[in-house]
Order: C-alpha cells, then sequence, then structure tokens
C-alpha cells in the first residue's frame, strides 16, 4: 500500500468516528466491489443494460455489394444515355461493359453472404413491395439481364451488319438498364435506412440519396481510370456528384441527434468522416486543378477517380458498421435520456475502489 | 395429467394468444426447458452472464422463451445481501408474433407467414438466411444462427397447436403464469387480472400490449410490474416499414437528378456530332 491510500483510508476511520459520534449512525454502504455498482434492471438502465435489438449479422461482402452495385447501376444509366446523346462511342461501351460486368459481381457477392447460398431463388418466389429486400433483389435480376442484353447487342453490332436482334436487344437492354440503373444504383440506402438500427434509421431521407450519388461518382472513378480521362461530361458529373457528398457531409456534422454518433466517433465515425473527404472535397479540388492544369491534367483526373472510389468504399463499410456499433446502444429503443447514464458514471467515480 | 385434458378446443381459423403474467412467475425456466425440448433446439452452452441470475441473457436463434430476473434493491457487499433488501420480478419473454410484424414484412422469400391462428411462423425450408429479418425487429427477437445458415424464432408451437395442442411453453408452466388462448378472451382477462392485482395493492401493475404504435397490438401479452423499459420491452416499437415512404421519396429525387445530370453533361460538353 503507498503513502497516499493509506492517509486516504485513515481520513476515511476517522470520518466514520466523526459520524458515529454526531449521528449515532454510520450512513455508508459496506465495501463495494470493484466496478459497482452493478447494472440493475431499472426504467432508468433498462434490463442491466443489455442491448434489445440484434446487431446486424451481414458478412463484409454486402457493403462491397452496395459499392458495386451502386458504381454499376450508375455506368448502366450513364453507357445507355452516352451512347443516345454522347459523342464518345468508346466511353459509353466500357460503361455498358462494366455495368454488365458489376451486376454479375453484384449478384455473385449476394449470394455468397447468404446462409443458405443455394436457396438465393427463392429470393424470386414472391414480390413484395413492402419488403426493400425484395424489390432490391428483382431490380438486381431485372437490371443484370437488361445489361447482359445491351453488352450482347454490342457484340453482334462487331459480328453482324444492322442485325434486327441486335437493335432490339439494344434498344430493350439501353432502356431497362436507365430504367433499372435508377432505382439499382441507390435503393441500397432505403434498404439499411427501413430498419429498427437507429442510426440507419435516423438517416432514411439522407441515405438514398448519399449512396446514390457516391455510386454515380465511383461510376465516373471506375471509367477515368479505364483511361477516359478527357471527357469534360464526365468530369462535370464527377464535379457534381463530388458537391453533392460535401453538402451531405456537412448536413451530417450539423445534425446532433445522439442516433448519428457512430458516424462521428469511434472507429466508425473515422471511417465515414474519411469517406466524406475523400468523395467530397479532394475530388472538387482535384478535378477544378485538372481544368487549369495543362500537364497534368491526366494525372488529377486519375487522382480524383482513386479519391472518389476509395471514398465511396469507406462510405459503405463506415455505415454499414456503424449500424453495428448502433444496434448496442440500449437506450435509444428504450427511450431513455441520454444523461441518464451520466448521472450513473458519476455515482460510479464518487465510490473508491478497493484493490490489493 | 393425461394429454386429454390439455385439448385446447382452438381450430384453425381462431386468433390466439399468450398471456404472461410475471406476478405469477417463479423464475423455474421450465418455459425455456419445455421449448427447447419440444422444437429440438440446439444448448446456449454455460455461459454466465455475471449481472444478475439470468443466464439465458436474451432471446436468439436458440432461445425462444427467456426467463427474464428483475432484481432489486441489490447492494452488493457486506450486509447488502440480505433477503429483506431483495426484491425479484420474473417475466417469461417470447416473440411477440406482432399484428403488423416488421420481420414478416421484411422478408424477402415468403419465408415468414402469418400462420391459420394469426402468429408470425418462419418456415425453415424456405429461408435462405438473407438475415433482413434480424434488423427489421423492433422487439430484437429474431436471429440468425450463423452455424444453420437460417433465422430462427418461435414458432408459437404451431404444429401442436394444429393438433388442438397448447405449445409448450405454456402446458409446462406450473403456475400458469403463461396462459394461452383466444386473442380476445385473454385481452378480457387481463384486464379483470389487472383490475385484481391493483385491487390487491400492486398499483404498479400494468398490461404490456402496443396498441398505439404502428406494430398495432401484440399476440404475446405481458403482465409486468413497473416500467416496461425495466424488462427491456420498448415503449414505443415501431414497424420499420413506416420508413419506407420516405426512403423512396429521396431515392426518387436522386436517381431523377442523377439522369438529367447525365444527359446534361453530355448535351453541353459532349454531344454527339
Amino acid at each position: 500500500m503507498n503513502e497516499a491510500e493509506s492517509s486516504f483510508r485513515e481520513n476515511r476511520l476517522d470520518e466514520i468516528r466523526r459520524q458515529a459520534f454526531e449521528l449515532g449512525t454510520v450512513q455508508q454502504p459496506g465495501i463495494r466491489a470493484a466496478g459497482s455498482p452493478l447494472p440493475k434492471a431499472s426504467p432508468q438502465t433498462g434490463y442491466y443494460q443489455q442491448p434489445l435489438l440484434k446487431e446486424p449479422q451481414w458478412t463484409p461482402l454486402v457493403p462491397l455489394y452496395f459499392f458495386v452495385g451502386g458504381a454499376s447501376g450508375s455506368l448502366g444509366v450513364i453507357g445507355s444515355l452516352a451512347d443516345l446523346l454522347g459523342d464518345n462511342d468508346e466511353l459509353a461501351r466500357k460503361a455498358r461493359y462494366m455495368a454488365a460486368g458489376g451486376s454479375a459481381i453484384s449478384s455473385v457477392l449476394l449470394i455468397a453472404d447468404l446462409g443458405r447460398p443455394s436457396r438465393f431463388l427463392n429470393m424470386l418466389r414472391v414480390f413484395k413491395p413492402q419488403s426493400a429486400m425484395s424489390v432490391g433483389s428483382w431490380v438486381l435480376s431485372g437490371f443484370s439481364a437488361f445489361a447482359a442484353a445491351s453488352t450482347l447487342a454490342d457484340i453482334l453490332d462487331t459480328q453482324v451488319d444492322g442485325s434486327t436482334i441486335a437493335t432490339f436487344l439494344r434498344t430493350m437492354g439501353r432502356t431497362g438498364c436507365t430504367v433499372l440503373g435508377m432505382p439499382f444504383h441507390n435503393y441500397t440506402g432505403v434498404l439499411i435506412g427501413a430498419t429498427t438500427i437507429p442510426v440507419w434509421n435516423n438517416r432514411i431521407r439522407s441515405l438514398p440519396r448519399e449512396f446514390g450519388m457516391s455510386g454515380l461518382q465511383s461510376a465516373v472513378g471506375c471509367l477515368e481510370l479505364s483511361g477516359e480521362t478527357d471527357s469534360n461530361a464526365l468530369n462535370a458529373i464527377g464535379l457534381l456528384a463530388a458537391a453533392f457528398e460535401t453538402w451531405e457531409g456537412i448536413e451530417l456534422l450539423r445534425t446532433r441527434d445522439r442516433e448519428l454518433a457512430p458516424t462521428k466517433e469511434g472507429p466508425t465515425g473515422a471511417l465515414i468522416q474519411t469517406a466524406g473527404i475523400l468523395s467530397g472535397p479532394v475530388p472538387i479540388a482535384l478535378r477544378l486543378a485538372s481544368l487549369f492544369s495543362r500537364k497534368n491534367k491526366r494525372r488529377l483526373r486519375q487522382a480524383a477517380a482513386v479519391s472518389g472510389v476509395i471514398g465511396s468504399l469507406c462510405l459503405r463499410y463506415g455505415w454499414v458498421a456503424a449500424g453495428t456499433v448502433s444496434a448496442r446502444d440500449w437506450k435509444i429503443p428504450l427511450n431513455i435520456p441520454e444523461d441518464e447514464q451520466q448521472l450513473d458514471s458519476s455515482h460510479r467515480s464518487q465510490t473508491p475502489a478497493l484493490s490489493g | 395429467m393425461s394429454g386429454a385434458t390439455d385439448y385446447t378446443g382452438i381450430k384453425p381459423g381462431e386468433v390466439t394468444a399468450f398471456l404472461t403474467d410475471s406476478t405469477l412467475c417463479i423464475g423455474c425456466k421450465a418455459c425455456e426447458v419445455a421449448c427447447k425440448e419440444w422444437n429440438g433446439i440446439s444448448a446456449d452452452g454455460y455461459d454466465f452472464t455475471g449481472w444478475s441470475y439470468d443466464n439465458t441473457a436474451a432471446l436468439g436463434h436458440s432461445t425462444w422463451r427467456h426467463v427474464k430476473f428483475v432484481e432489486d434493491q441489490i447492494t452488493p457487499g457486506i450486509g447488502g445481501n440480505s433477503a429483506q433488501q431483495l426484491s425479484w420480478e420474473f417475466s417469461s419473454d417470447v416473440c411477440k408474433h406482432c399484428e403488423v410484424a416488421g420481420c414478416l414484412e421484411a422478408c424477402p422469400t415468403g419465408s415468414l407467414v402469418r400462420t391459420e391462428f394469426g402468429s408470425v411462423y418462419l418456415q425453415p425450408d424456405i429461408c435462405n438466411g438473407c438475415a433482413y429479418c434480424v434488423i427489421s425487429c423492433p422487439f430484437g427477437v429474431v436471429q440468425k444462427n450463423e452455424d444453420d445458415g437460417r433465422a430462427f424464432k418461435c414458432t408459437f408451437c404451431t404444429d401442436r397447436q394444429k393438433a388442438g395442442l397448447m405449445p409448450a411453453c405454456a402446458k409446462a408452466c406450473p403456475t400458469e403464469s403463461i396462459r394461452f388462448g383466444r386473442l380476445d378472451e385473454l385481452q378480457t382477462e387481463a384486464q379483470v387480472r389487472l383490475a385484481t392485482l391493483q385491487a390487491r395493492g400492486m398499483t404498479d401493475a400494468q398490461i404490456y400490449d402496443p396498441t398505439n404504435t404502428s406494430v398495432k397490438g401484440i399476440h404475446s401479452m405481458f403482465i409486468i410490474r413497473g416500467e416496461p423499459e425495466t424488462y427491456n420491452l420498448p415503449p414505443k416499437p415501431e414497424v420499420p416499414t413506416i420508413y419506407l415512404k420516405d426512403g423512396w421519396k429521396s431515392a426518387a429525387f436522386e436517381a431523377v437528378a442523377m439522369v438529367g445530370a447525365v444527359v446534361a453533361s453530355f448535351l453541353f460538353l459532349g454531344r454527339k456530332g
């Protein structure tokens, strides 16, 4: 026992003696175990501070799917619309190939995440508009089919001139990819928002648009990294998406709901805030610089693309991980105010823990 | 105690319910054991929670009944464990079989269905383990068994009910703390019981049945003493599908904005020659 502790205990004996003398009784608890007070079941502490909700049980493949799906959906829209309006056929074709490949990878990722992968077709047993998971499964299946049709038309065009089958597949594929690419690139925000997980649920209004714009930005990034660094149209889309992500990031920081703590604190907060910087101000600066630089134009565009893609990945992994942290919060589902726990911890600090 | 006297007389098509009365529960855990034996659920292991005599901890894929131990006025240490200072409440928790069920709405395979008894049933031969129901249950009941790959929860002993028998937990309960019967009859019975308890001076007794939320009521009602938060029962549970409209609206706006941005960019900065 060191000197400070022994003098503390001597003082304590004096205090007990004084109380016994003055009050005729000592109103003190006995020895408290280290770590006391023990958790209780009460309206203030819930059921021994045990979490009410179950944690999400998705594997890390799911946030990866959110990324790949978000990019492919946007690539499908870019590939179809650029074919109709744009002057760069090479860019449009690349986008369509990537969309077809991406949607195929998406299906593989989702099936691999299932507890019973062999039963993946059960997803298409029913269509339930009230289930975002059901809607998403159908959208993914439809988009994959249209993206494949679109790509098949491109391949046919290189072999046969003016084939009617190719025309049919092209029209159907391009239309389908545009229509279904719209929900496909952002439905995952609805998917996680319409759950009981407080941090996701709190952002149901912004998650779909944030995930959507992040998908669009990574689509632009993928095209630029495949060599399309001269397209001004792509740069404009990238700038727009990055500007939106910046605004969304500021909006998140300005909202002070306690449900959002996992997006600002701890490892998940670090990931989401990093995502905000990598997909917001950094690509904006690089893209603007690329407009004025003659020598490093290509390099700057590539750097912006890499930043956007990594930012999008961080965003998906950050938000999914934040859901796990949020599910452990026992207070929010029980509507227990934040300060109750602070009372509890201040009570704890008053109690000297006995050791050795 | 022969089988004949246990015949409930309830036929498929009639809505059934549990009424779990914590004022009668003695914490024997017979319901947990009966449930595991009848349904053939694996053991949970020998884990000690350390925070109370409740070592079952929570409902989950292998725990469809869970007796909660609300131990009050514990002051640990010398002189703090005297029986006079201690009050115990027990309450056997179970799947709520919601009127509007989050898990049922979320299930993309149609594995989760509404049965002929009004309960929510997970068909294990359909479930593909997507785990979306897990994060859609406002009561944290359904869970995926990582070893098996599928999600599991209380079946309301639909198999027994079809044969005119009461669920295993209700049959095993020695104090009739777990009552089983027709929903409307038990709702009346709960009110009568509550009045009796309050007349006896248990003014803190109340019925837990969140009918005023989007869950629209549950088929496993509880009579508890004190506040629902103490038992980890959410005071205002909501079915997450009520947020879908906001979500899809946001998605629709963003999708139109994306198409607009792509169209405008290619028209102004890279139009077909």
